[in-house]
Parts: C-alpha cells; structure tokens; sequence
C-alpha cells in the first residue's frame, strides 16, 4: 500500500478512536472559504501526480494533491482545459481542493460546475477504507454518484485520493465584448440572449459596464459578435480582465469588508444592498455589505441563497458561511456525514457547525 | 490496521418484509379516491413488469395518485406499516427498476403529468414527474427552446423515470445527461416529508443531493416536481452519415474526431445486424453494405457548421470511410435519425425476445469490444446487433433469444453477463445510461468491493433508514456479492485490492 495513505489510515483511525479531529488541507489556497479549520492538520499536498491522461477519451486523472497549474499545463500541450475555469486564489491550489470547495469559474454558465465535469473519485472515508467510485467514463449509472456527492463538500466526508474529470477542447475563438448599461437593462439582456443559441461563455456586470465573452467556433463568434455589437475589448485586456474575476483579483473583491455571493435565478431583479457584480447571466451576484439576515431572507425568497464567501471568524461564528438548511435536508445532511464519517473526524464545522 | 466493517453488513440482508395486506388496503382506501387503488389480480397484472419483460412479479398492491398530498399519503401508511415502495414511471426501463415488490405498494406516476410551467425568459420548466421527455420539449418549441436530454424512448418515458435513471440520449456527448439539464427536484422521503434538492438558482448550499438524486433508482425518493432546464434550439443541425467497410476502422474514426478537437453533437454506431434490421423497417436510407456506420451531427449557427460538417467529413475520409453523405435538408437529417431511434424495436421484429445491455468503455477499446462480443455471440449461439452511443463509449448490444426455447434466456442472460464483465475489465462501467434495476444486481460486485457496496448501503440508510424504497434494486446485499464472488471462484474481498483493481 502506498505509504501515504497507510500513513493517513493511522490517523484517522487514532483521530477516530479518541474523538480527534483532522483538517484536511490540500494546498490551502481555499481554507477561507467555509466554517474555521478545526483539529490536527492533515496534510495531503504530497500525493500528487497525474496518473493518466488521454487526450482521445477527454478524461484525466489526477491524484488530488496535484497542483492545479501543474494539471492546467499538461491538459494545455494537448489543446485541451477544464472548462469549468476553476480559480485557484493561490499557485498553491490542488485537484483534491478544487473538487471539495466546488468551486467554479466565469464559464460556469455556458458549461457547467466542477460537479458536471468530475467522474470518478478514489476516496479514503472515516473507517480507514479506499473507496473509488464512478470512473474515467463519460456515463455511469453503476451505484450512487458519490463523485458528484463529493464537490463541494468541504472535506466533511472523507480525503480524497485521486480525482477523474471529463475536460475539452480549447475554444478555438474568443471575443469579449463590451456595453455601457445599468445593472437591470444588463439583467434583461442577459436573459434575453440566453434564449438564443449564442456562444456566450461569461458575462459580468459591474458599475455600469456589462461585459460579454463568447467562444467556440471562429465563424460562430463572429457572427454573434457582429449581431451583438458591443465594443470590441483588445484580447490581452479580455484575458486579464476575465482572470481578475475568476481569481478575485479584481478591484471589487479588494479589501477587508465581507464577500457576499447570493446564487440566484438569473431572471431576479436588482437586489440592492449596494455595489454589485453580477456573473453567470444573472445567476451568481457578488455583494460587500449587507446584513446576513436580510440578504439570506432576499436570497431565499428569489429562489437561491447566500453564502458568506469571505469574512472573518467572529462574522462567520455568528451568522453562519452557508444559508441554513430546511429540518429535512439538515437530517439528511447528518446521516449522510454519518454514513461515510462515523465518528466526525474530517473538516469539522466546515460546512455547517453541526457537523 | 483497517476498522472492521460491520456496522450495516448484516442488516442489509435479503429482509423479508411482513405486510398485513388488509391492513393496507384499508388505511390506503381511507386516503385515496376507488380508482386510484387497485387489487384485484386482473388489475394489478398490467404492471407486472417494465420494459425488463423477462422478469415479471405481480405488486401486493398499485396506486394511482392523482396529486403530491396523495403521494405523501400513501407513503406515510406505507412507511408506519414498514411496506415496501416501488415507484413506476412509464415502465421503459430496461434493468426492471420498476418491477414490483410482491409484498409491496407500486406507486405509478402517470396520472403526475402536469407541465406546471414554462419559462421562457428563465428557460425553464416545472414538470410533475410522469410528464413525458417529449412533451416538454413540445411545451417549449414555442419559444425556440427545447429539453436536450434525448432518450430514444422519449415519446414515452417521464421525466421522474429519466432523473431516477440519470438518462442520456443521442445528443449527451454535448449537451450532457440528464444530471446536467436539472435545476430542483422535490421529492418526498420515505416517512412522506417533503424535501427540495436543489433550487432555481445553478446551486444550492450543502452537498449535492441533487447530483445524488439522478440516477438513484427510485431508492432515496419520490420524485413529485422536477425543474428542468430548456436549451435554445441551435439554428441548424446536419448529420453525416459515414460507411466503413469494417468495424475496427469506425471505431478508429470515432477516436479520430475528438482527438481533432471536434465534439460533435451526436456520435453514434450501428453495425452490419443492426443496420440490416433497421433499413427494411426504418427506410433511413442506411448503407446496407456496410460493417459499420458512424452517424454524426453538427449543430449552430450556419457558419459553425459548415465549418465544423467539414472538418468532421476530413477525418471521416481519413479514417477509411466507404462512403459519406450530408443530411441536406432537416427532413433528411430526420430520416438519418429516425433508423437509429428506431433500432431497438426494429431489432425486436426480427425475434420474438432481446436483451438490451448498456456498458459503457473507454472509446478506444469499441473495435475490440465488438470483436470479443462477435465471438461471443458464436460461443452462446445467439444473433447480436450492436447499436452505440459511440461518442460516449457507451454500447447497446441486443442479444436476441426466444423465451420459449428452453435455456435461451439463461444463455442471453450469460451472454449479456460477459459482455459488462468485458466493460469492467476494459476499464468501463456495467451501465452508462438504463441503470442498475434487478437486472444488473448481481454484476456490481464486479466492479465494486464490499467496502464499496457498504458505504452504498450507508448511503441509502440515511435517506431510508427501513430500506422501504424500491428494496431489492440497484445495490446488492452483502450476502448477495460474497456468493457472486465466490461463485466465480474469487476470494473475499477487501478495499485494499480496489487500489489496483482495473478500473484504476
Ligand atoms: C425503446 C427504448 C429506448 C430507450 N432508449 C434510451 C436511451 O436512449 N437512453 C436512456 O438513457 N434510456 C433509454 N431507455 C430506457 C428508459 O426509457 C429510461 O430509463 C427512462 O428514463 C425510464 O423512464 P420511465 O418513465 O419509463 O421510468 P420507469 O421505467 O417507470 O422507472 C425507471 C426507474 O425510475 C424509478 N422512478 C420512476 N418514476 C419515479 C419517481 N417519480 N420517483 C422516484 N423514482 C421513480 C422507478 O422506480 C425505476 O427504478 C430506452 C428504453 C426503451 C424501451
């Protein structure tokens, strides 16, 4: 058995049998994101490498330490990406803390989450046992999907060991383009072209500017860039521009004032509470002020929720990083912690204080 | 070193379930309206089986609901009396997800079929669950939208059949399964509670119920509402259809394409038998010549795909193609299509009984695995047509046999049993789009370990602590997989092996 792993089995079976507790940590790029890490650190950075990789089949395979830019650069020699735009928020960002934040990019909208692209996982559980499910196939229905189960779940149901994800082709074209309106004329607009089959792959909206990426094919971009006529966005700008949102380097996300995401329906009006940037064609909206209660009760009655993405510890203790769950799905959410997690060793509190 | 597994290996056994049946009868009628509870042998015989005909088992009990508060009713009886529940969709599946549970209540959703909204501006709809694919995509054609998961069973199949089985169809190489095109599910759990997955925004906070939900097999819900989302109608399809004068050369070329960087829109094979079945009855125009012939569609804007039906015919010349030929018109592109869709019951006149499997390979082994199911169909002497989801990987052989032939289902059934070994074995899956049911029940001790099998029996207790849904399906009892694993001769497994198992 590889060392690594027989390592972590002691550890978690000590942790478990003496009510410890283990922070699961990758490259630590995300450990803001979610409830405070609590417990002994378990570092798992070191069980890196792709493991395979074939450009034909358009899947890869990756053990989840494997620095995300490491991964990003092999798949780009074959002409290919995950083109799910994962940010990183530091070179330090792993496959394994993609997968277990699940967090996606700009092009989240036109192509899916994290969650649309992963198909198998190998997982080490709270009993000390490798697991692997689903695998390196396009389509799977033998057992559950626990892969999918898996984004986004902060690490509270096991370590992940090896991660396969279905990636693409680059985009051969992309032109970004550019249009001075408000925040809900650009509300309208992008729901309006979402109706039609345009190769929009980001959008934003802020303080005015709306801002549009289309990708794909060369003759479809510019003949959508010619119909949509906005000013046209110098490529190196474009480039620079959709990576300041995709790593929250952009001026917006700066400073020290709370980070709000409200993921909504992309047809919910202008929610107020201040500045906004609005991603996603409507769906995903970035606030930096705002009072918990009133945000989630907005959020709620839209038909999403909020997430407090970025805050410190006392905010965080007190209103809680993630909109609270309905009785039904909150017991569900605790057997299913129990089912792969007996005894609460992995990420306590990182998801939800109860677990 | 490793914690002994023993916390649910025996109460997963094959549990007997003791249902009082009068009791039932009498606490459903006091929530149901006369028509939507049926008993009499004669009235519960319709719903012997799905679309798995070999396997037939008459239900205790069926009931009909006509709304959510109906559904929550029975299901709170069922659950207070610990009766088993099967829910029943159109019945089209093929694993006999819906068969019924002889001590057990079939809860059949037809009468669910209400599309509750259409929103085009939102480009979504709400759909109760015995609504039909098809349907909603006809609700939405107004609008230029259209649901994109495309079984070929889409004229029949419901929308609570297709996310509990997670189908895919011809068009899923691009535009995804049906995990992909479903924003919320609300559902009922076993004790009758009402639960949302998901939301009308693209996540929700929490795990992913969602994602847990498609492809469940009818065992962690009831399905009572799906949200889905519509996709605009590109402006132009055309499909290309290509003839080889082997198998092995289409398998190649389907590799062709997407190392050219092309994802098509549909990707699909037929080889020589099928192609034979459906040309007389489908009049596709099919090459009937042929070993193989490879259907593939473009889609988009007019410029997008004459650039693209371009690039595609290039590598399709390349990889040896016989002949080539371009849909001209949507009329045709129909007519290409409608041989394909067709394949299943075009297959079913040439003998009065097949089976349909579903593995699902990486792409590069598809030549070899045609080749290994040829010699198979010589050792088991059954004829065989090949139908794939090429882009996918994903094969539909159709195993043709006569149940009145004493031993021929056992033998397709052994037959069929190779083949999703061979899957396992060339690093695939026993099912990539019909699902686990009963009929590939004992096949997952193939690709999983107990452990594996264990944390899915977790899994399923903590949205079913009594195991009441749909028992007997999808998962096997651990019993179940120590006996197969035996059977063919394997030791006890442990989770250490599956960290050098094929699949990895
Ligand atoms: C000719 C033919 C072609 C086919 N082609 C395809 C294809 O291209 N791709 C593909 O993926 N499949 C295909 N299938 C398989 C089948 O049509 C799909 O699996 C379909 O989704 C089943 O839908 P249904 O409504 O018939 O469900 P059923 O067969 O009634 O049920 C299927 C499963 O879903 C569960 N279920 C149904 N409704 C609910 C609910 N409301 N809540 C909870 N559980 C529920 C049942 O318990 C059962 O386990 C084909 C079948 C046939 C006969």
């Amino acid at each position: 058995m590889d060392p690594w792993i027989e390592n972590w089995t002691a550890r978690i079976n000590d942790a478990a049998g003496s009510a410890g507790q283990l922070a699961i940590r990758g490259g630590g790029s995300k450990t803001f994101y979610g409830g405070r890490e609590q417990g002994e650190r378990l570092d798992v950075g070191a069980y890196r490498g792709i493991v395979a990789y074939e450009p034909t089949e358009l899947v890869v395979s990756a053990r989840a330490g494997t620095p995300l830019v490491e991964l990003t650069a092999t798949l780009a020699e074959k002409g290919q990406w995950l083109a799910f735009e994962p940010p990183h928020f530091a070179p330090t960002a792993t496959v394994g803390g993609m997968l277990a934040s699940g967090l996606s990019g700009p092009r989240r909208q036109a192509v899916g989450a994290v969650r649309d692209f992963v198909l198998g996982v190998k997982l080490l559980n709270g009993l000390g046992e490798v697991l692997s499910f689903g695998g390196q196939v396009m389509k799977n229905v033998a057992g559950y999907d626990v892969s999918r189960l898996l984004a986004g779940s902060l690490g509270t149901l096991g370590v992940l060991l090896e991660v396969s994800l279905k990636v693409l082709p680059l985009p051969v074209a992309e032109r970004s383009l550019r249009f001075a309106i408000d925040e809900a004329t650009a509300l309208q607009k992008l729901n309006q072209w979402g109706g039609r089959p345009l190769p929009i792959s980001a959008s934003a909206w802020h303080d005015g500017i709306l801002t549009l990426r289309l990708s794909g094919a060369v003759a479809a971009v510019a003949a959508a860039e010619r119909l949509l006529a906005g000013e046209l966005m110098d490529a190196a700008e474009a480039e620079a521009y959709w990576r300041s949102l995709r790593e929250q380097t952009h001026a917006f996300f700066a400073g020290d004032a709370p980070l709000w995401r409200l993921s909504l329906p992309s047809v919910a009006p202008p929610q107020g509470f201040g500045a906004t940037l609005i991603e996603w064609g409507g769906a995903q909206r970035w606030l930096r002020a705002g009072d918990a209660r009133a945000l989630r009760s907005a959020a709620a009655k839209a038909g999403g929720h909020a997430t407090l993405f970025r805050g410190d510890d006392a905010l965080k203790a007190a209103v809680g990083v993630f909109q609270p769950l309905p009785a039904p799905l909150a017991q569900i959410h605790r057997n299913l912690k129990h089912a792969f997690d007996p005894q609460g060793v992995f990420n306590p509190g990182r998801m939800y204080p109860d677990f | 070193m490793r914690m002994p597994v023993t916390t649910l290996q025996d109460s997963t056994a094959d549990r007997p379930f003791t249902v009082d049946r009068s009791l039932l009868i009498q606490r459903l009628r006091e929530v149901l309206p006369a028509q939507a509870l049926l008993f009499e042998e004669e009235d519960l015989r319709p719903y012997d089986c799905d679309g798995l005909t070999a396997f037939r088992q008459l239900p205790l009990l069926v009931t009909l609901p006509e709304d959510e508060a109906q559904v929550q009713a029975i299901l709170r009886i069922c659950h207070e009396l610990r009766a088993p529940v099967v829910a029943r969709g159109a019945a089209t599946g093929l694993s006999g997800g819906a068969t019924p549970h002889a001590d057990g209540v079939l809860v059949a959703l037809a009468k669910l079929k209400k599309i509750i909204s259409v929103d085009p501006v939102s480009r979504t709809a709400v759909v109760q669950p015995g609504v039909r694919n098809l349907a909603v995509s006809e609700a939405a054609a107004p609008y230029g939208l259209y649901y994109a998961p495309d079984p070929s069973s889409q004229i029949a199949c419901t929308i609570g059949g297709n996310v509990a089985e997670n189908s895919g169809g011809v068009h899923c190489l691009k535009y995804g399964l049906t995990v992909h095109n479903v924003l919320r599910v609300r559902g009922l759990s076993i004790e009758g509670e009402i639960v949302e997955f998901g939301n009308a925004a693209l996540d929700a906070p929490g795990y992913d119920l969602l994602a847990l939900l498609n492809g469940s097999e009818g065992l962690l819900a009831l399905i009572t509402e799906v949200t889905v989302k519509l996709t605009p109608k590109p402006e132009l399809a055309q499909v290309v259809i290509a003839s080889f004068a082997d198998v092995r050369r289409a398998g190649d070329a389907v590799a062709s394409i997407i190392a050219a960087g092309i994802i098509p829109a549909g990707l699909e094979m037929m080889d020589r038998r099928a192609i034979l079945a459906v040309e007389p009855y489908a009049n596709a125009g099919y090459d009937m010549d042929a070993e193989a012939i490879l259907l593939c569609e473009s889609d988009g804007t007019p410029e997008e795909v004459a650039e693209e039906i371009g690039r595609m015919t290039a590598v399709l010349e390349k990889s040896g193609a016989a002949g080539i030929r371009v849909s001209q018109n949507e009329a045709e592109r129909l007519k290409f299509w409608a041989g394909r869709k067709a394949a299943f019951p075009a297959v079913g006149r040439l003998t009065p009984d097949y089976l349909c499997m579903d593995g699902t390979i990486p792409r590069k082994h598809l030549a070899d695995m045609l080749e290994a199911i040829a010699a198979l169909s010589g050792k088991y002497s059954l004829r065989c047509a090949n139908v794939f989801h090429a882009g996918d990987g994903n094969l539909h052989p159709l195993i043709m046999y006569d149940a009145n032939q004493p031993g021929e289902l056992e033998r397709a059934t052994a037959f069929g049993a190779e083949i999703l070994e061979l899957s396992v074995h060339f690093g695939g899956t026993i099912t990539g789009e019909h699902g686990v049911g009963i009929e590939k029940i004992d096949l997952m001790a193939e690709q999983f370990t107990l452990a594996e099998i264990g944390a899915f029996h977790r899994l399923k207790a903590a949205f079913d602590e009594h195991g009441l849904l749909n028992p007997g399906k999808g998962v096997p009892t651990l019993a179940r997989c120590r006996e197969y694993t035996l059977a063919r001769g394997g030791g006890e497994q442990n989770s250490m092996n599956s960290m050098n198992s094929s699949r990895q």
